[in-house]
């Protein structure tokens, strides 16, 4: 947070009526046999902002990020990635576009017959021409920077703990430095140090890179201190979505029992504690 | 692309970065700043300007700041300006440290055979304990929860054989129909020359019902059901569904190991019948087509051929057969670590452990039956 908070307001501010959606989702319809999970979803991300994404579980938040990257098969309605329709790109067209993006999976989804290490300079291996001393370093400083030892390099998946497989896939997805990352439940499984830590990194990495960020979370904590905007789902929609404030302000049932519930009120009660804004962007 | 120019007034060198200084071009970036270094060696100062860099990112940052620390330990004083507030940042966040490299181990490469092949002798060592201590707790456990506690998964025992057995049965008729026809095919033509054509009925009633059929049979069953017996318990394993069993106060024996291999037992015997039945068929066919012995000819030439002992001597081997499989596929799945390559190595093993082992105890029960005279 520290670092993030030194910067001066000019950069990135996202202005979300100016900026460019990176991501734009219209009349999205995904279902699975009889069930319909998405019925007419919209959505945009704009370029540069950490969107936080928030829904009950169960409620299609992952099935929503698997559909954005083309993991699941959509019954009807656009999805553009950069600016382009993503059933419109040829085949050479989606791997560049697939180049753009890290994503963090709810589980990891590390390679098991792989070291961390070796899972991390997989994306960069593929890339080609990135040179073998390059890639060791760069492999040890992503590890550095999700917060893990270097002793973790040489360990294989099944030799970590939950929080370090999920700061292993950090790594991971971080790994090409690409402009846009999924995350899904990035700091659940972490300890409250070690997500404070995640934020701040997303923080940084969202002003240095201008890295645009697709997160979902239960972490109320991170929706205040680091997403610029809010989206939550309910019954196959985006039933709101802006700023923290906004969210607030909503008089959506859910909503106003997740963010005024036991546990969203102790901290929308704190006076400003690690509120976005302290940051002082205008 | 990124560009590098440097002037040199006296002591004092001047470095300015511009352009992208990204992983893309990591190709050309590593050069550049070696450059750098080069360039300013015997200078007393460095200034290293910024404000041309378009895009940076943390390999770029990390590049520059490894050249940074190079000309640091050449003895030049460095400093950096004009840097982006964000591209500072960066370069603080990716400041360089050094990681001392994997150890990239490599020994003689005749040691690492001898190596290699001292290890596997005494992992096969280890194979034939394990296997002695893994039959000894299934039948304990088998026993124990057919006889002490009355329990017997029977929806469990009669899905598997439906898996292994029934599922099995198109495929196993099918390759033993052709096999008793190409064996036949060739004791005709073999014997023909000697007048003795219509002894391929003795020939094949010999060997495919102590042989052949019970052979292939195990064979085929040890690579359709051995390998997935092990790949269902490995997945189980790696993903921590058997601990789930163990802490629920089940036993993974009990409740996984059991009722296939006791699936397997049953199966075998059935499948080796169809198969017996079948290869005789396939051989019946050929010696009609071929020879002109009719079926009725042919299986009286049968039942002078062959005693009961005979079909017999197959069929007691299939139970045995099916122990053996069951035995370690089901070992070898349990066997599986963490990764997905430690799953597939495991798959492979119990299929060439499983045939292996078919043909060895074969090979025991062929002098078996012969010192026997049976
Ligand atoms: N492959 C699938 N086949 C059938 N149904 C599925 C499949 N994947 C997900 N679903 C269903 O879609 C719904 C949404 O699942 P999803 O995993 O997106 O939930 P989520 O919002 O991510 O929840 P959580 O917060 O618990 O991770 C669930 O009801 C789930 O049962
Ligand atoms: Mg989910």
């Amino acid at each position: 947070m520290s670092l993030a908070s030194e910067l001066p307001p000019t950069t990135k501010a996202p202005e979300p009526s100016a900026a460019r959606e990176i991501i734009r989702v219209r009349d999205l319809v995904v279902g699975f046999g009889q069930t319909l999970v998405m019925r007419g979803l919209d959505l945009d991300v704009y370029r540069g902002e950490v969107l936080g994404f928030v829904g009950g579980s169960g409620q299609g938040k992952s099935v929503l990020m698997r559909t954005i990257l083309g993991l699941v098969e959509k019954r009807s309605g656009l999805i553009e990635l950069f600016g382009r329709d993503r059933d419109r790109l040829s085949t050479a067209e989606r791997r560049l576009v697939e180049r753009r993006w890290g994503v963090l999976f709810q589980n990891g989804a590390l390679f098991s017959s792989l070291t961390v290490r070796q899972n991390i300079q997989m994306p960069m291996r593929e890339s080609g021409q990135v040179s073998a001393k390059l890639m060791d370093e760069l492999a040890m400083l992503k590890l550095a920077l999700v917060g893990l030892p270097a002793s973790a390099a040489d360990k294989f998946p099944a030799e970590l703990s939950g929080g370090m497989v999920k700061r292993a896939a950090l790594a991971r997805a971080l790994a090409l430095d690409p402009e846009l990352v999924f995350l899904d439940e990035p700091t659940s499984g972490l300890d409250p140090i070690g997500a404070a830590e995640f934020d701040e990194l997303i923080a940084t990495l969202q002003h240095t890179l201008g890295l645009t960020v697709f997160m979902v979370t239960h972490d109320l904590d991170s929706l205040y201190s680091i997403c610029d905007r809010v989206a939550a789902l309910a019954e196959g929609k985006v039933i709101a979505a802006g700023t923290m404030e906004e969210m607030l302000a909503c008089d959506h049932p859910w909503l106003q029992a997740y963010f005024h519930g036991v546990r969203g009120s102790r901290l929308a009660g704190a006076p400003g504690a690690r509120q976005k804004d302290m940051r002082g962007r205008g | 692309m990124a560009r590098l120019s440097s002037r040199r007034e006296g002591e004092t060198v001047r470095f300015s970065l511009g352009g992208e200084w990204v992983l893309a071009d990591s190709g050309a970036l590593e050069p550049e700043a070696a450059d750098m270094v080069a360039a300013a060696r015997g200078a007393a100062r460095a200034i290293v300007d910024l404000a041309q860099i378009a895009r940076l990112d943390t390999a770029g940052a990390w590049i520059i700041g490894r050249a940074l620390d190079e000309l640091a330990a050449a003895g030049v004083a460095v400093s950096v300006e004009g840097a982006r507030p964000e591209h500072a940042l960066l370069l603080q966040e990716t400041k360089f440290r050094r990681f001392e490299a994997p150890a990239r181990a490599r020994g003689l490469l005749i040691v690492d055979i001898l190596a290699d092949l001292g290890r596997s002798v005494v992992s096969a060592g280890q194979d034939a304990y394990d296997g002695v201590v893994f039959l000894g707790e299934f039948v304990a456990v088998t026993a124990f929860a057919f006889v002490a506690a009355g329990r017997f998964r029977l929806t469990s025992l009669v899905y598997h054989m439906e898996s292994f057995g029934f599922r099995s049965v198109p495929i196993i008729a099918l390759i033993n129909l052709l096999v008793g026809a190409i064996v036949a095919q060739q004791g005709i033509f073999q014997l023909r020359r000697f007048g003795a054509g219509a002894y391929a009925v003795d020939l094949i009633g010999i060997l495919v019902l102590r042989e052949l059929g019970v052979l292939l049979t195990s064979i085929m069953i040890a690579g359709r059901s051995g390998s997935a017996i092990t790949a269902e318990l490995g997945s189980m394993k790696m993903r921590e569904e058997v601990d789930a069993l163990r802490v629920m106060g089940l036993s993974p024996m009990e409740a996984l190991v059991t009722p296939r291999i006791l699936a397997l037992v049953l199966s075998l015997p059935l499948l080796t019948f169809v198969a017996d039945m079948s290869a005789l068929f396939g051989g019946l066919l050929v010696c009609w087509i071929y020879e002109g012995i009719s079926p009725a000819a042919y299986l009286s030439l049968l039942q002078e051929a062959i005693g009961r002992n005979t079909f017999f001597v197959g069929l007691i081997k299939a139970p045995f057969m099916a122990l053996i499989i069951g035995l370690v596929a089901a070992m070898e799945g349990m066997a599986t670590r963490g990764s997905a390559e430690s799953l597939g190595r495991h798959v492979t093993a119990s299929v060439v452990k499983a045939i292996f082992m078919v043909i060895v105890v074969d090979g025991l029960f062929a002098i078996f039956f012969a010192s026997i005279k049976y």
